[in-house]
């Protein structure tokens, strides 16, 4: 076990440095420097800007450093506003961009895993076809127009919920709504097609055979095996919650990391589009690496082949 | 190879009294988009305690469906049972409400299951497995629970049982994956066990220890078996009394010596003919051509006769009644009729 | 139950004699009948006909592929044309769905969107298609450490948020549409190489078969019966749902201002320069651009499910 998670371990690692040396080499492949297009600066202004921002060092140097600040999780100022540093911008946003998140991939997980499975249970049945029905249109529908939608009757026809800022509970309702129904429809798919598949299984039989009760086979039996699956999308869906994250934090105007990010690429503040994006990476990269721990203790069958590796 | 083993053939006699379980007329339709299949057409047998009934027959002959039924395991919809009586100890199953039948299933009646690599749930550990049985139906502390699967795993022979529980599936090899599903199946000490092809999945050598261990078992606890196989060397070596099953009926059924010595029907001769067997040497294998009829559409008269070598024009007409040859022996066949005289083979 | 009562009712007595001769064996008759063999592909096409809801989606697609290319020709009024005096107009029977605030046709530019969306959905498809195809193919046919290392590749790769890179690489090469699909393929062919991969893999196995038993001139008859179906099935099916995945892209990334620009018109513009309009109550400057990505992807989905279903050889009988 604890091989495996070092292997991971490993893994996340790399894949974080892939991650931030593309972005290096990504942002100096950009013709000019960043400073070019900015009115009334003039070569002396930009030349110690350059130096004051390290890029009139070879670029084998700047990505030392820029590695070594990684490390350190110092991303830097920004450029567009130097009074602040990336930290600063992160650490204001990435609370609330946290929070929103995790109250969507709850919301999504639960709302989605009880579908699938009452789907699965009454297959073929009028509760199956209307949440598959509903399932897929919840997986076409793209969040930014289910959120405008959202705003339109909630907000703004209704008037039963606030459509913008993050400030209370009830602030919270309609951006994770919006931001829920995307992943808790694939959530539902995938749960109720791994339950139809487990449902079939000798040991669902077996069990059965043994006169457990029909919630102790779901809950103990079926429901376990069928939820792996579940959990190996788990880490492409908070990819999607993440950049869902953009587009909901523009459209509900709350002030989290998202909001910054699509401002510095506007902005072309390339330190703060540099720092997002390691930033992003590490958090999904860590949340992949959990989720692999996660199935490995669901599953006891990996442990033994991580052990049996040797 | 068929050895017939007769030492474990008992006095049937003595136990006809202790009547375990008697089948009456089942029948069992499936519907399917393709039409309504009659996967069993009026099947009856008893079975009694300390034997081991098996009951033989080609895939698709409604043996694994006779079984699921008694179990009243039947998915509804789209299976049925359309009519007849499954009596277990005096009580008419099929009448009983789904929460009654659960109290007789796994706990006076078990079920052993085909294949071992599938037949246990990888994400439990096997204590787990053992015990949530005999938790459900008996009021037993966890502690006495764990006692008892400790005990069975002794009796199904699994060295270190204590530790070895708290393993999972996928750390047992086939075998003894097969062992621990019997130990499954014995853990409330049930009448009757079915076991649905209980070596098919196994290899030789390890078939032959299984089966051994059914007969250990039977010994020692006297439970009541039901043997569903296609595989008549499995046959030879445990069963007291035979039904061969062919196309949803029962259409031959006997003690072990009257079905293997004194075939009466020609499927039970075909398929007698289509295995090797070391009494009957110099016969050349034969194998029964055709395949069995479709069971969306019966035929009216004996399902056999399109493969059968003695067909005559009755057969395609009318369906054999049973004729006792002797009080454990019967069979469905025109040939049996005084007016087939000339027809039949010595 | 109709059950033939033929053993309570009839007698041995009622039954006469002269039907107790052997009957003459019709050995043919004893031989399974052979369900009426269906070619794979007409198999597979009868299931999808019978899918209602795939077949509504394919049929959408029809529809909105016909209306990308000649709606546009049919319209009186441009795209991009501005018209001030005639800004946000309701649907009318000269604006069928209305105008924007630069007074531009809806009807119009909608069309202009399918078309966008539409290309970026294939041409995402397609080049993720060949890129799958070359890289899953050399895995699997190499094997032993090219395969391991290509497949660690791909495992690096697969931890990268892919909307991330795609941003990453759209502010490096600047938005136009080309750089979208450049972007949108650079990780999309990881799912079509896995695939390919697995059943190249799947291949080798059979030519092995094929070797040993011999089989010769069989081959192509192998290849046509057993290979194809059970590998383009698989790869229809995710090339079918990339498209949507990709409309989506194009559609989000245009509305965060990073995709198309002005004045070209991209569904996803659309719907953000409609944003706008929710408190104004020009409903239809958001309703069909979100109408018609909504539908698109939908219609793909449920199309893609139904190719599953229809070609996934385990369901046959």
């Amino acid at each position: 076990m604890a091989k495996y998670i070092i292997k991971r371990f490993f893994m996340m690692v790399i894949t974080v440095l892939v991650i931030a040396t593309l972005t290096f080499f990504l942002m100096h492949a950009i013709p000019g420097s960043p400073f070019n297009e900015e009115r009334g600066t003039n070569e002396a202004v930009q030349a110690n800007l350059e130096a004051f921002y390290g890029l009139d060092e070879p670029l084998y140097v700047q990505y030392g450093m820029y590695l070594k600040r990684i490390a350190t999780f110092d991303f830097g100022p920004s450029i567009k506003n130097p009074t602040q540093s990336v930290n600063d911008l992160l650490s204001r946003g990435f609370p609330i961009s946290f929070e929103l998140g995790m109250i969507t991939i709850i919301v999504a997980l639960v709302s989605g895993i009880i579908l699938g499975v009452v789907a699965a249970l009454r297959h073929n049945g009028i509760i199956d076809y209307v949440a598959m029905t509903v399932a897929v249109l919840g997986i076409s529908i793209p969040n930014f127009v289910l959120a405008t939608l959202i705003i339109q009757k909630f907000a703004v026809d209704w008037q039963l919920l606030p459509a913008a800022t993050w400030s209370s509970p009830a602030h919270m309702v309609l951006p994770t709504l919006a931001l829920a129904t995307g992943p808790m429809a694939i959530i539902a798919r995938l749960t109720r097609s791994s339950m139809l598949e487990v449902l079939t299984q000798d040991y669902i039989k077996m069990a059965k055979a043994k006169g457990l009760s029909p919630l102790k086979i779901v809950f103990k039996h079926a429901l376990r095996n069928a939820l792996m699956p579940v959990v190996t999308i788990l880490g492409t869906l908070l990819a999607g919650i993440l950049t869902g994250t953009f587009v909901i934090e523009k459209i509900f105007a709350i002030p989290g990391m998202g909001k910054y990010f699509v401002e510095s690429i506007n902005n072309r503040d390339y330190p703060v589009i540099m720092g997002t994006t390691v930033f992003y990476s590490t958090i999904l990269v860590f949340m992949l690496f959990l989720v692999d721990i996660a199935y490995s203790l669901l599953d006891p069958r990996i442990k033994l082949a991580a052990k049996g590796g040797e | 190879m068929i050895k017939i083993n007769y030492e474990n053939t008992r006095e049937l006699q003595k136990n006809k009294e202790k009547m375990v379980l008697e089948v009456r007329d089942l029948h069992v339709t499936f519907k399917t988009y393709g039409g309504t299949v009659q996967a069993v057409r009026g099947v009856s047998f008893d079975v009694y305690q300390g034997e081991t009934l098996a009951i033989v027959g080609e895939s698709g002959c409604g043996k694994s469906v006779t079984s699921s039924a008694i179990m009243g395991l039947i998915p509804t919809p789209p299976g049925e049972i359309t009519k007849g009586q499954v009596i277990f100890k005096g009580k008419e199953l099929t009448r009983l409400s789904k929460k009654e039948l659960r109290k007789i299933r796994g706990s006076d009646i078990s079920m052993i299951f085909q294949d071992p690599m599938t037949a246990l749930n990888p994400t439990l550990t096997v204590e787990e497995q053992l015990t949530e049985g005999i938790k459900q139906h008996k009021s037993i502390s966890s502690a006495e629970a764990k006692k008892k699967a400790i005990e069975m795993m002794k009796l199904v022979g699994i060295p270190n049982p204590t530790e070895r529980m708290k393993q999972y599936p996928h750390q047992f090899s086939g075998g003894m994956r097969q062992r621990i599903v019997i130990a499954i199946a014995l853990m409330c000490e049930p009448e009757l066990l079915i076991a649905d092809e209980p070596t098919t999945a196994l290899d030789v050598t390890i078939q032959a220890q299984i089966l051994e261990l059914f007969e250990e078992i039977q010994e020692k606890t006297g439970v009541a078996i039901i043997l569903i196989t296609h595989d008549l060397g499995v046959v030879a070596k445990i069963a007291d009394r035979i039904a061969v099953m062919y196309a949803g009926k029962i259409i031959e059924s006997g003690t072990k010596r009257e079905i293997f010595y004194k075939p009466n029907h020609p499927y039970t001769q075909g398929l007698l003919h289509s295995v090797p067997r070391l009494d009957l040497k110099g016969k050349a294998l034969e194998p029964i051509e055709g395949t069995p009829p479709d069971l969306f559409a019966p035929p009216a008269g004996c399902p056999f006769t399109a493969r059968c070598p003695h067909a005559m024009e009755v057969c395609e007409k009318v369906m054999p009644r049973s004729e006792s040859l002797s009080s454990t022996h019967s069979v469905d066949c025109w040939l049996l009729d005084e007016r087939a005289e000339g027809m039949r083979l010595a | 139950m109709k059950q033939p009562k033929t053993e309570n009712q009839s007698s041995s007595q009622q039954i006469p004699d002269e039907w107790f001769k052997p009957i003459k064996k019709d050995r043919e008759k004893a031989e399974n009948v052979v369900r009426p063999s269906l070619s794979y592909w007409h198999d597979a096409w009868r299931r999808l006909v019978r899918n209602k809801l795939a077949m509504s989606g394919l049929i959408f697609l029809i529809f909105l592929s016909l209306m990308a290319i000649f709606g546009p020709v049919f319209s009186p009024h441009s795209a991009s044309d501005i018209n001030l005096p005639n800004q946000n107009q309701p649907p009318s029977t000269t604006h069928f769905f209305g105008t924007d605030e630069l007074g531009r046709d809806v009807f119009t530019r909608t069309w202009y969107g399918a078309r966008i969306s539409l290309f970026v959905g294939l041409a995402a498809a397609l080049i993720d298609f060949f890129i799958g195809v070359i890289y899953g193919g050399v895995a699997g046919y190499k094997g032993r450490r090219t395969d391991s290392i290509m497949m660690r590749i791909i495992e690096i790769l697969y931890g990268l948020p892919y909307l991330l890179v795609v941003i990453l690489l759209l502010v490096v090469m600047g938005p136009s549409l080309t750089t979208i699909i450049i972007a949108l393929t650079v990780t999309g062919w990881i799912g079509m190489a896995r695939i390919v991969r697995g059943q190249v893999l799947q291949i080798k196995n059979y030519e092995f078969i094929v070797a040993s038993q011999s089989f010769g001139a069989k081959t192509s008859r192998i290849i046509r019966k057993n290979l194809l179906p059970n590998t383009m099935g698989p790869i229809i099916v995710q090339m079918t749902l990339t498209v949507p995945t990709a409309i989506f892209a194009e559609a989000f990334l245009s509305f965060l201002g990073l995709g198309i620009q002005a004045p070209h018109a991209s569904w996803g513009v659309m719907a953000n320069d409609a944003l706008s309009t929710i408190l104004s109550g020009h409903w239809w400057r958001l309703f069909f651009p979100a109408f018609f990505i909504s539908f698109t992807m939908f219609a793909f989905n449920v199309l893609g499910d139904g190719l599953q279903d229809a070609l996934d050889p385990r369901l046959r009988k």
